[in-house]
């Protein structure tokens, strides 16, 4: 079998094979598997504004996710896209409050202040790691909880002790009055173009830069990146860098698309978390991000039409969609059967 | 008869091409049986395929006249077969001992018992004479010890048939000395040994019987009494092979690289290179010969700028270049052959054709305005892999997927196409067969008569005597002295890289009066 066909059969095996586990457990737990996924199936694309609201989860999540492939292609691991994501968030948001301008300066800046609040955040351990071999999970984990409670405050700070900010205004809204007329009004917005915009450039950067070379090289051999002249720290603190300025526009997307503000949280979003997933369903790939935060946001989304369509109680649908995730990133252990399989029937 | 290993007609294709071509191999009882053929022949695939890490496509193998099917490694060792790899597995961060037992950990109440292992560890190592520190660090220790502790590793887990694929490619001249003890001590024992090598003297002096593979194919099996290396030359080759390196006298004009009482530390922070001075002319080919870990390795990272120099300076073309980072260097026309290619020499995750271009991907015509030009990229690397007769099936192929000796000569045309005012060659022609290092070794030269100064650092004694126009002693960190390749013979450099200082007279003038001898 072509490499190629194995890359889409995998995928769709392990989720047929999730599905069915999934199934088996319901049954058992007593509820008709049918329904079941009835319900998840209608959820996801049962109606416009179901499909609409499955688009608007899985927004965020392609950018999440790409932030952690790309940093993972440089061989490091970003746990902090969640803090990233939350003061890109809250920066956005903040521009989109304080400033009233023309939408055409608007919303650019508003999406380019959550970016670099997103760099920014990821600029500190990257700088930690390259210049002084410190851990880049420890930082990233404490810079998410300090992302948390300084927003918490500049929150309060800024709306005189309101648990949320004001609206953002129109001119910064990522708001679609076209997604909410065909799917209707759901919280569709603009900004999955923006997501997608962004799977082609890191696609781009990764294949056709020189940076891109670089970047991969690093992560694959720190040591011959070095021997052929490449400035492996400063490599380590630009991929930091784009990947935190993705989880800052992951976080904008919330701030000014599906909400049009921002709330004092009292944990983490899990967004930045789940974009780990995202990747590595998606192999670190920007293509396979697409599937992965396809699959994941809609699983999500779809999920909680579960308990009231067919009865099934909340904490066994997460059981559910953890198995089917589980399913699709243990795929490398079909590719191991699938391989056998037809290497057998070779030799025959 | 006595076979321990018999492989028949054994077959292994990667995609469609076939790297194995129903090749037999019976190994007797107590002998050393050898494996010849040019780089990319399918020695590696072979042996690969008996100790399980690949699935045949086609044949049998029986062990001890049992028909068997090897299906992973752990298999081949309950069958008592062991290998040394000819690119070590360790893991850099673990000890000498926890590389050792990893993957089968002796444990004592659920805890892991490193120190009876080390203990057992030293033991062997004392009996064998291998002098390896059980609690030495892999990153901190030479490329020669870690090829010891594979083969401590193989007997360790109490190996009866032993597989070395190319474990001398990377000893000194008295390390492999040692190393033949070690495999005829074996033999003593009952043992049975595979031995890859390219080096045809080693094969006339361990080896019992010798099989021959071109391309992929058997060729012949011979009593190692009933042949000469002529002989396995041409039958591996194809052809006939000079074996001795012509080459018109050189014409040395002015220095290209000046080191003036140069110190370098090594990763433990001990001083490896000690106030050294050397100079590289054009037009001549420098060669280093010393016992591995006498600071060679400091010395070339110091000059491509790979390691820090504490004190002391370096000189490109009158350009001071110390401490400078390696891409300036580079630039300013350093060509580095490096003595480790998997570490330093190549990004296997990429394809060899990406490989070719490994530090020059940002300039034109390889890329313009930080875009790549796959193009132009991929025809470069068609031009090496055609000249320098890089194994490949094609630039796609990712490098990992290349024979050894392939990779080397795939790097060695990437260094040499870039015409480097200085090429540092350090043991460029490890792991390369006869046919390759007669290759090599005229392109050097040739780069040498193009007026450029090639640095030469290698173990093999015989390549530095043949290559260089002069030769400097390394030792303790220090040029001790600099002979004339002519005047001189394997015994006095011998003695020399032992530490000897030689009684000078008149007879041995020294052809260079600046790097020379001792404080
Ligand atoms: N994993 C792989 N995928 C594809 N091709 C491979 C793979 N491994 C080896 N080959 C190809 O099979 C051929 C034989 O390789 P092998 O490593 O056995 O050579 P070798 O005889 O050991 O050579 P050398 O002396 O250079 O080590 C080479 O042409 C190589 O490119
Ligand atoms: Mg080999």
């Amino acid at each position: 079998m072509s490499n190629r066909m194995t890359n889409i059969v995998v995928p769709v095996l392990a989720v047929i094979l999730g599905l069915i586990v999934g199934a088996i457990i319901m049954a058992i737990s007593g509820y008709n598997p049918v329904v079941g996924y009835q319900a998840l199936w209608e959820g996801i694309l049962g109606d416009s504004y179901n499909i609409g609201e499955s688009v608007r989860t899985i927004t965020p999540y392609l950018l999440a996710g790409l932030a952690v492939a790309f940093a993972f292609r440089t061989g490091l691991f970003n746990i902090g896209v969640e803090g990233q994501l939350i003061v890109g968030w809250f920066a956005a948001v903040w521009i989109g409050v304080v400033f009233d301008l023309p939408m055409i300066v608007h919303l650019p800046l508003a999406l380019l202040a959550a970016a670099i609040a997103g760099a920014i955040w990821a600029f500190v351990p990257g700088v930690l790691k390259a210049y002084l071999g410190v851990n880049e999970v420890v930082v990233t984990i404490m810079m998410n909880y300090v992302a948390l409670h300084v927003t918490n405050a500049l929150i309060k700070n800024m709306s005189d002790g309101s648990d949320s900010t004001e609206r953002i205004h129109e001119s910064a809204s990522l708001k679609s009055s076209f997604f909410e007329q065909i799917t209707d009004i759901s919280r569709m917005h603009n900004g999955i173009f923006i997501a997608l915009l962004a799977v082609f450039v890191i696609w781009f950067i990764l294949q056709k830069t020189t940076l891109g070379y670089e970047l991969k090289a690093v992560g694959f051999n720190r040591h011959a990146s070095e021997y052929a002249g490449m400035n492996v720290k400063k490599n380590i603190v630009v991929s930091m860098v784009i990947s935190g300025a993705l989880a800052g526009l992951a976080g904008a997307m919330e701030g000014l698309g599906t909400f049009g503000y921002v709330a004092v949280k009292s944990g983490f979003t899990g967004i930045g978390f789940d974009g780990i997933a995202v990747s590595v369903l998606g192999a670190n790939s920007p293509l396979g991000v697409v599937f992965g935060a396809t699959l994941f946001g809609s699983l999500k989304y779809g999920a909680g039409n579960m308990p009231s369509a067919a009865g099934i109680p909340e904490e066994l649908v997460s059981v559910i969609i953890a198995i089917i995730i589980f399913f699709v990133a243990s795929g490398y252990i079909f590719k191991l059967l699938l391989e056998k399989f037809s290497k057998k029937k070779e030799v025959k | 008869m006595d076979y321990v290993i018999e492989m028949l007609n054994i077959r292994k294709m990667f995609g469609t091409f076939v790297a194995n071509d129903n090749i037999t191999l019976q190994v007797k009882k107590g002998e050393i049986h050898a494996l010849l053929g040019e780089n990319g022949a399918g020695k590696s695939t072979l042996m690969n395929v008996l100790f399980g890490l690949y699935q045949p496509d086609g044949g049998e193998i029986r062990v001890k006249g049992k028909s068997v099917k090897i299906t992973d490694p752990n298999v081949a060792n309950d069958l008592g077969i062991g290998m040394v790899h000819q690119h070590f597995m360790l893991v850099d961060k673990f000890t000498v001992t926890e590389n050792i037992i990893l993957g089968s950990e002796p444990t004592k109440n659920g805890t892991i018992n490193v120190k009876e292992a080390a203990e057992e560890i030293k033991k062997i190592s004392e009996n064998y004479g291998l002098q390896v520190d059980p609690y030495a660090k892999i990153s901190d220790i030479s490329v020669g010890m870690q090829q010891r502790v594979e083969i401590l590793k193989t007997l360790y887990r109490g190996a009866d048939i032993l597989i070395f694929d190319e474990p001398t490619a990377s000893l000194t001249p008295q390390e492999i000395t040692e190393l033949i003890q070690i495999m005829k001590r074996l033999i003593q024992e009952g043992k049975s040994i595979i031995l890859i090598t390219h080096k045809l003297k080693e094969i006339m002096e361990v080896a019992d019987r010798v099989t021959v593979i071109r391309r992929g194919k058997g060729i012949k099996t011979l009593n190692v009494e009933d042949t000469n290396p002529e002989e396995l030359a041409s039958l591996m080759v194809g052809r006939n092979v000079v074996f001795s390196v012509d080459k018109t006298e050189a014409k040395p004009t002015d220095e290209a690289l000046i080191i003036e009482n140069l110190v370098v530390k090594d990763n433990r922070g001990i001083e490896r290179v000690k106030r050294l001075n050397l100079e590289v002319k054009r037009g001549e080919i420098l060669g280093i010969a010393g016992i591995d870990g006498n600071g060679q390795t400091e010395l070339i990272e110091a000059i491509t700028g790979l390691r820090k120099v504490e004190s002391g300076k370096i000189t490109l073309n009158g350009i001071d270049i110390t401490n400078r980072p390696p891409r300036y260097i580079t630039e300013k026309g350093v060509g580095h052959i490096p003595q480790d290619r998997h570490k330093h020499g190549l990004i296997l995750n990429y394809s060899i054709g990406l490989n070719m271009v490994l530090q020059t991907y940002y300039k034109e015509p390889y890329s313009k305005v930080g875009i790549l030009n796959y193009k132009n990229i991929y025809a470069k690397a068609r031009d090496i892999i055609d000249k320098y007769d890089v194994r490949t099936q094609s630039e796609f192929e990712l490098a990992r997927a290349l024979s050894g000796g392939n990779q080397q000569k795939g790097i060695i045309g990437r260094e040499i196409e870039r015409d480097p005012d200085l090429l540092i060659a350090a043991q460029p022609t490890r792991g390369l067969d006869v046919g390759a290092i007669e290759f090599i070794h005229k392109r050097l030269i040739e780069q040498r008569d193009n007026g450029k100064a090639v640095l030469l650092i290698s173990l093999e004694l015989d390549e530095v005597m043949d290559v260089s126009d002069r030769i400097a002693v390394i030792f303790d960190g220090q040029i001790i002295d600099i002979l004339d390749p002519k005047k001189t013979d394997e015994n006095e450099l011998g003695l020399l890289m032992a530490g000897q200082q030689l009684e000078k007279n008149e007879e041995t003038p020294l052809i260079d009066q600046t790097g020379e001898a001792g404080e």
